[in-house]
């Protein structure tokens, strides 16, 4: 008989899934993240698709599920440093970057203030700023104070020590390593952008009005750097006028060869966004095909209808900038007209695809991967099991099949067969 | 035991600075006579949560209230074993959201206070209901891929599993194939799926029963305790198991409908199981005259995305079909194969399919096939709209056409039936019940009626995004295509994800604990039979149809199958529902609690009831935000809105209380209720309180439901401002100081 716990690397939908549906079926879990906080990218969503609704909603449950489980212990600014051992019998070194805050933090809010030292907020993908002592966002869970070691001037300034009524920053605190013993492992380190820098003809971070579909989440987002308000970044004007670049960087051999399956229904539930704010809008989506699975071709045919709205279908060729109004011109062929388009456009939205967080930072352990940085379970080190997007592009809602899926594996892992 | 009640009032947080910290005390020692009151500048600290544990070991204080932050916080350090402990919000929706040392703002802080006092006084300590001759087994309905997975993963787990499947053989819908793809990288190759290995796993598993040739005739009981019936051949077997997962499958759409596709007119027109089939067989021939097939067509979605067939997209179809002409190119590499398409649905690495048949020559056209006609040696000639060209095609003769025909869920499939409360009246507006579909698949003895309900377009799924297995029958868990179209990869990791939930569920109930969403919760609602009326509102609404009905029409609960939303608490008219820590009673006490000013006073009173999964924490960000929210309001949180009764409605109202405003999730087809119908029934009874209202001669008004979401924190003060404006010009109550 192995190891009866299961160790959880990532906090994002997938890992936290996976770690809540295992402790409330018996097991004892550990759930590793590497950020000051648990929900990891979904918690930067403005809305899921189809419904139309804030993902904090569901984290809201997922953490009180969390709160009233004794059997699952987190780590937050944590990462898996060693792994040795096998199934039913792994040790696992887990790296605890210091917070510089301690328990004792209330989220009363009176550090910041004090701090001196700006630094830009990656929560909001550096649109806005916050000091080096930060809550990382508003629903932060847990709901404390985190600084930022590359910025803070620590003990040269102190200000937040002083300004502190309850002895909770602490400048001197250092990494610490903890062991853990356990039966089986759920990798779920998540996904991260596309870079969209490297498709240099959408000449996005050289035109501050293309951005990414995860930066049109915080613009739109209430608790965003613009209070949910859907402004241009280098007029912060509204915006009359949006194109959607389907396929920036999916589904090109120079870039990601695979099709990132959530892109369409995201620029789809974008476009709502946008016409929520302003219903005069005129959207323009540039597509190749349009990939609304299953039930989701409801909710395609329902963005359709939208007045303003025109799908064309036709990969966008190049973007270039008025330097004058900063507006952009989008050139597409459309492949049903056989004309060329060249239309301008207030702002430019890319729908950049999901590369694997495991496509650039592998687990400590050998594991099978695909020519794309994917985890393939099925031909894996016993006892270590992929969820969610590590494993291939998904949406939440598979995200939580699939980390309900591992759970299961990772537990049979613990009981011997 | 003797109920001995510890106040401690935390000064930390600004609430020291803010409120009058000594008159709230006073709230308790004086009104209240609650024997110990403490205050602490910093109770979440080591020191001030050994003040507590010092007073439940030395004092035999067996009950508190925490008068400092929202209870969405430090809720680890104010856990007590075995102590009732409730929190009293004096921080975020107190002090960080109302103006300090202010008179309306004390005032606010010593109603919550009260509040909070009366609810320590009156719930006790949830004790877990235990259920007898519990099972831990797991029945899987449904021998395809879907239903062995999760027979075979439960036994993986150590737990037995029941399968019945009503062929004579295993495998359902994945035995007719030859290959399947996108299992593995690099995700381009046919693969061999060894279903003859799974399904010798599961039959040759000494965990796991199987019936084939079998039928349920009966589920009857709930979670830990269903007795299922199983006829088979002649013979009915029965067994007990603990939870279920509902794996029925899909079958093809009836390809005889799609009259201007040619089926069953031309020999040559098949379906994509029919190539599947002559592939097994070894060769893909013309039905027609038994030749080796020189031209293919493939038509995609042959009744999927059609408003006259299948609506939706069927989503395997595009992928079966690029699998397909591999079968074909590989049978003769100069065989011509045509795609005609709407969209290509390649997702993920099915991307990488579609290249590979891209470059293996096959010819693809986007638009919408037109018409098939028969011409000589029986070739086929497809008309469409080739939206690429811009203009009407024609193909040359083909030899062979198939139709990639859409999935129908097994759970569309019957007599639809609406499960009505028979209402001796006749006057009454019915409540809005389930529709259930009769597909002959569980056939549960339940008084809600006898299958899942199931959602558009007969699919059992649950229509949460956050939680996908949730159906509305507690222990019932769909996977596989039955609950959306799915490829044979995700159908897989779906399977085992249900039968995960199955093993929770045998876990937690065995436990005493409610499942989702509130798992831990050992409270469940208790029925004073002596008072019931048998008016079958409880039965009728409950969400998860947890309660049946004897011949008498009394309620027949089922703890197992309750999730603990309080509905029924809120539908009784007689109140004759409670939870040890939750009822009628206890919540009327909150609200009788609450001081009402006089008249003249001019301080209106508006009572806010909030959904305690989005509105509360919406508030609560409200004041993390330093937003000004109206002096007025009183919160009570609600484990949902639907446990909303109308009682404390008609008591707040004759208190003096001059409105109530109910702030829950959103409801209708993209519901965000986690009780699924919750809000929808409390906006339901709203709709009957106006008889109420008339009858004390008061404004309806005075009531109001808001749908808000857990993001609506800017929005929430806004609201509360424009109902208070409403107030304001219908008046003050006239019931003050009755």
């Amino acid at each position: 008989m192995g190891n009866r716990s299961i160790l959880v690397v990532g906090g994002g939908i997938s890992g936290l899934t996976a770690a809540v549906e295992a402790s409330e079926a018996g097991a004892e879990v550990f759930l590793v993240e590497k950020k000051p906080y648990l929900g990891g990218r979904v918690a930067q969503l403005n809305q899921y698709f189809p419904k139309l609704c804030p993902p904090n909603c569901g984290l809201e449950i997922n953490f009180k599920r969390i709160k009233q489980n004794p059997k699952i212990r987190f780590f937050t600014m944590a990462e898996v440093a060693e792994v040795a051992g096998r199934e039913g019998d792994f040790e696992v070194k887990v790296k605890v970057n210091p917070r510089y805050v301690n328990e004792n933090c209330t989220a009363c809010g009176k550090c910041a203030p004090a701090c001196p030292v700006e630094r830009p907020n990656d929560f909001n993908y550096g649109l806005d700023s916050t000091k080096a002592i930060y809550l990382p966002h508003l629903f932060a869970f847990p709901m404390k104070y985190a600084i930022d070691e590359r910025v803070c001037l620590k003990n040269e300034c102190g200000k937040c020590v002083e300004a502190c009524p309850y002895n909770a920053i602490d400048l001197n605190m250092e990494p610490k390593t903890v062991t853990l013993q356990v039966g089986s492992l759920v990798w779920a380190t998540g996904w991260n952008p596309y870079d969209a820098a490297k498709i240099a003809y959408y000449g996005f971070g050289r035109y501050p009005n293309v951005i990414t579909n995860v930066i049109m989440e915080r613009l739109a987002a209430p608790n965003g750097p613009t209070q949910g308000k859907i402004l241009r970044p280098s007029d912060g004007k509204p915006v009359e006028k949006v194109a959607f670049v389907q396929c920036a960087g999916s589904r090109d051999e120079n870039h990601l060869p695979y099709c990132s399956g959530v892109c369409c229904l995201a620029s789809l539930k974008q476009a709502t966004y946008i016409k929520e704010q302003n219903p005069d809008a005129q959207i323009y989506i540039f597509f190749i095909d349009i990939r609304a699975l299953g039930k989701f071709e409801d909710f395609y045919a329902q963005v359709k209808e939208l007045e303003n709205i025109a799908l064309v279908k036709g990969k966008a060729g190049d973007i270039t900038e008025d330097p004058e109004t900063k507006d952009l011109i989008v050139v597409a062929e459309d492949q049903v007209s056989l004309k060329v388009i060249k239309e301008k456009f207030d702002l430019v939205v890319l729908a950049t695809g999901m590369a694997p967080a495991t496509r650039d930072e592998k687990a400590p352990v050998d594991l099978v991967y695909d020519a794309n940085g994917f985890i393939v379970s099925e031909q894996n080190t016993p006892g270590i099991y992929g969820a969610g997007c590590v494993g291939r592009p998904m949406d939440v809602a598979a995200c939580v099949q699939d980390a309900t899926a591992a759970a299961l594996k990772a537990i049979q892992s613990t009981v011997g067969r | 035991m003797e109920k001995k009640v510890g106040v401690y009032i935390c000064t930390g947080c600004d609430i020291g600075e803010s409120l009058d910290c000594d008159a709230l005390s006073k709230v308790a020692a004086s009104e209240y006579k609650v024997p110990v009151c403490k205050s602490h500048p910093f109770l979440c600290s080591g020191e001030g949560v050994a003040l507590i544990k010092n007073d439940l070991a030395g004092e035999g204080v067996n009950a508190i209230v925490i008068a400092a932050c929202s209870p969405r916080v430090n809720y680890d350090v104010f856990d007590f074993p075995n102590v009732f402990v409730e929190r009293v919000n004096l921080r975020e929706q107190g002090v960080w959201c109302h103006p300090a040392n202010d008179e309306d703002t004390q005032m606010l802080a010593e109603d919550s206070l009260r509040m909070g006092i009366v609810k320590a006084q009156q719930a006790g300590l949830p004790e877990p209901f235990q259920a007898e001759n519990l099972s831990r087994t797991v029945l899987v309905v449904g021998g395809g891929l879907a239903g062995i997975t999760a027979a075979a993963e439960s036994a993986r787990a150590g737990y037995q599993a029941v399968l019945v499947e009503k062929k004579e053989s295993l495998g359902g819908w994945a035995a007719g194939l030859k290959n399947v793809v996108g299992l593995r990288p690099p995700y381009t190759e046919l693969e061999d799926l060894d279903l003859p290995g799974r399904i010798k796993e599961v039959e040759d598993n000494p965990r796991i029963t199987v019936y084939k040739n079998a039928q349920i005739e009966k589920i009857a009981g709930a979670p830990g305790m269903f007795d299922v019936q199983i006829k088979q051949n002649d013979s009915v077997a029965n067994e007990r198991v603990g939870a279920i997962v509902l794996a029925a499958g899909a079958v093809a759409y009836d390809a005889t409908k799609l009259d201007k596709l040619g089926f069953g007119k031309y020999a040559n027109v098949i379906t994509g199981e029919q190539l599947e089939a002559m592939a097994v067989q070894g060769a893909i021939k013309r039905p027609s005259d038994g030749k080796p097939v020189e031209s293919v067509a493939f038509v995609l979605c042959a009744g999927s995305r059609d408003k006259e067939h299948l609506p939706y997209c069927s989503a395997i179809c595009c992928t079966e079909s690029l699998k397909q002409a591999l079968y074909v190119k590989e049978q003769n590499p100069e065989a011509k194969v045509y795609i005609f398409y709407k969209d290509m649905r390649a997702t993920g690495n099915y991307e990488l399919l579609y290249q590979r048949v891209q470059k293996e020559g096959a010819i693809f056209f986007r638009g919408d096939v037109l018409g098939i006609g028969e011409v000589a040696d029986s070739q086929l000639v497809i008309s469409a709209e080739d939206v690429l060209v811009g203009e009407g095609i024609k193909t040359e003769p083909i030899d062979l056409v198939v139709l990639a025909t859409g999935m129908v869920p097994a759970t569309a499939i019957g007599e639809k039936l609406v499960i009505k409360a028979e209402d001796e009246k006749g006057a009454q507006e019915e409540a809005p019940a389930d529709e259930i579909i009769r597909s002959n698949i569980l056939n549960l003895e339940y008084r809600q009626g006898p299958e899942v309900p199931p959602l558009k377009y007969g699919f059992a799924d649950s229509h949460f995004i956050c939680f996908p297995y949730e159906t509305r029958r507690t222990g019932i868990y769909a996977a596989g295509s039955v609950r959306a179209p799915m490829d044979i990869p995700t159908a897989i990791r779906d399977a085992t994800g249900a039968a995960l939930k199955a093993i929770q569920c045998v876990e937690l109930t065995a436990a005493g604990s409610a499942v989702h969403p509130r798992v831990w919760d050992l409270s469940f609602p208790e029925f004073f039979m002596q008072r019931c009326t048998q008016c079958k509102r409880c039965t009728v609404e409950c969400p998860f149809g947890a309660i049946n009905e004897d011949e008498k029409f009394n309620p027949l609960p089922n703890p197992t199958r309750c999730r603990r939303c309080g509905t029924c608490m809120g539908s009784c008219p007689e109140r004759i529902i409670s939870f040890k820590n939750y009822s009628v009673p206890i919540i009327g006490g909150m609200l009788k609690a609450i001081e009402v000013p006089e008249e003249d006073e001019e301080k209106p009173r508006i009572l806010v009831f909030a959904c305690e999964n989005d509105a509360y924490p919406a508030l609560d960000m409200a004041g993390v935000n330093r937003l000004s929210i109206s002096p007025w309001v009183r919160i009570i949180p609600v484990r949902c809105l639907g446990s909303l009764n109308l009682v404390w409605i008609a008591d707040a109202l004759s208190k003096g209380i001059d409105g109530i405003l109910l702030l829950g999730c959103k409801h209708g087809d993209d519901y965000q209720c986690h009780f699924v119908k919750g809000s929808e029934l409390a906006n339901y009874r709203l709709s009957k309180i106006s008889e109420t209202l008339n009858r004390l001669a008061l404004e309806a008004d005075r009531v109001r439901m808001e749908q808000v979401s857990i993001m609506d924190y800017d929005r929430i003060p806004g609201i509360i401002e424009e109902f208070a404006g409403r107030l304001e010009e219908v008046g003050p109550n006239p019931y003050k100081g009755f």
